[in-house]
């Protein structure tokens, strides 16, 4: 016996929707924070709010006397579009990133602390800009902050 | 000279680093590839200093300047190094705080490095005037602190609950003057002691809420300015010491402390009990040079004079 596709959907849909019913009884904020998955993305305009910033924060890095001469030579595009996708994916947008692996990418590069927290500061700069709500900028930066683990690699 | 170009221009944050390196690869995939190792970043020289001046820290991560010089909120220490320094940087702070109540005034001023961010050498004198009490007097206290970084990372470790953990130090010497003297020598209060803590620091960097416990072992009466322990009680207590800030924007942020303290000289009577101290505070960094902290703060009894509330007011730069 096979069913339509549109029933098996219906179906499975019900399913989800009877697993996060019985989620909330014991898990109230479980469903709510699932149907609230892209807030962040959101928050952030989506994507062509993503793509508005990071052609801002290209131009700051860029301009920054701590990070302009090491961006200026790279394809800005390209990374560019990585970054959107990895802002996305992070924030929870409809976006699969396939960044390299951190610890892989900076491999022969002396990252520091200070150097993270530089470009953290200079991509503040460029959420200030956009408008970007406070609690919102903390939030994309909770997402990230955990990545220094793979990235500051020095002092060894 | 290549030590400052490099740190300026040794550039940063991973993900932009790595997402060039992934445009690397996927250029190399293609015909005619560029060679692998093509620097798509900035060349790395090789020589970086193994310390040198620096701040590194975000803004205000580093916490303001207690009272007894170490870095903290206004009333207590935290687990975070002064100054801004990072690994391989050190950096130093000063500060000048006043207080005030109905009845007495504290001022207190000092100076600390952060080295690593991992030590902290502070040092701290607070006079405070009693001159309601008996006249023409200032109780003078020299305070030497350190405070070593142990484990954790109060801001970058988003996605884990672990916290920052310090434990520290604060050698303290009282000169009370001959009349204040004389009554701590009835009641056998010491001139020096010795504050050992350990703190915690946790910024819950989503809702942008740091929190701090730090558990303090004190002999001290008064914070030391009436000497250290009592004829009545002379040992060590443990008191634990709490703080709370909310980030409103990342220069500016609103916060309460409360720090437990011992009773040592209650059996002397009542004018001598010694309450908890408690605080409202509002801390601004316009720069990483600057910070400006203002407070209310509840200080209970003190000498004979109860409820002693009153403004708080301190200023810190740093380098």
């Amino acid at each position: 016996m096979t069913f339509p596709k549109s029933a098996t959907r219906f179906l499975l849909r019900a399913r989800s929707a009877v697993v996060c019913a019985s989620l909330v009884a014991f898990a109230g904020v479980a469903c709510a924070q699932n149907a609230a998955d892209d807030a962040l993305y959101r928050q952030f305009g989506g994507q062509p709010g993503l793509v508005t910033l990071m052609d801002d924060f290209m131009l700051r890095l860029l301009a920054d006397p701590r990070m302009g001469p090491f961006f200026k030579d790279v394809d800005q595009k390209h990374l560019k579009e990585e970054l959107v996708a990895q802002f996305c994916e992070v924030s929870g947008g409809p976006c699969t990133s396939n960044g390299p692996d951190m610890r892989k990418a900076h491999a022969g590069i002396d990252v520091t602390r200070t150097d993270f927290n530089a470009l953290v500061e200079v991509l503040q700069h460029s959420m200030d800009a956009q408008g970007i709500a406070f609690g919102a900028q903390n939030r994309m930066l909770a997402k990230l902050a955990p990545m220094h683990r793979e990235i500051v690699n020095f002092p060894p | 000279m290549n030590r400052m170009h490099r740190s300026h221009v040794l550039p940063t944050l991973g993900l932009a680093l790595a997402l060039s390196a992934a445009d690397l690869q996927a250029q190399s995939a293609a015909p005619l590839a560029v060679p692998p190792t093509r620097p798509a970043l900035a060349p790395v020289p090789s020589d970086r200093p193994a310390l040198a001046p620096g701040n590194g820290k975000l803004l205000l991560t580093g916490g303001v300047s207690s009272i007894d010089g170490a870095a903290g909120g206004g009333l207590t220490p935290w687990a975070v190094i002064g100054g801004y320094a990072t690994e391989g940087e050190f950096g130093g702070t000063a500060f000048i705080t006043r207080a005030t109540t109905q009845n007495y005034a504290l001022t207190a001023w000092g100076a600390a490095v952060g080295f690593h961010d991992r030590f902290e050498l502070s040092l701290a004198r607070q006079e405070f005037n009693a001159s309601v009490v008996v006249p023409d007097t200032t109780l003078k206290l020299d305070i030497v602190g350190m405070k070593l970084r142990v484990a954790g990372d109060a801001v970058l470790e988003a996605d884990t609950l672990m916290p920052q953990l310090a434990v520290g130090a604060e050698f303290k010497r009282l000169n009370p003057g001959p009349a204040v003297g004389g009554v701590l020598d009835s009641v056998a209060a010491k001139r020096d002691g010795v504050d050992v803590y350990v703190s915690a620091t946790k910024l819950f960097l989503a809702p942008g809420i740091l929190v701090n416990g730090t558990l303090r072992a004190t002999k001290a009466n008064q914070n030391g300015l009436l000497g250290f322990g009592s004829s009545d009680r002379g040992g060590y207590r443990l008191e634990p010491e709490l703080s709370v800030a909310l980030l409103l924007r990342k220069n500016l942020a609103l916060g309460a402390e409360y720090r437990f303290k011992p009773n040592n000289l209650a059996f002397a009577g009542s004018a001598f009990i010694e309450d908890d101290w408690k605080d409202l505070f509002i801390a601004w960094a316009p720069t990483k040079n600057i910070s400006v902290t203002a407070a209310y703060v509840d200080l209970g009894n003190i000498v004979g004079h109860t409820r002693q509330t009153g403004g708080y007011l301190s200023v810190q730069l740093a380098y």
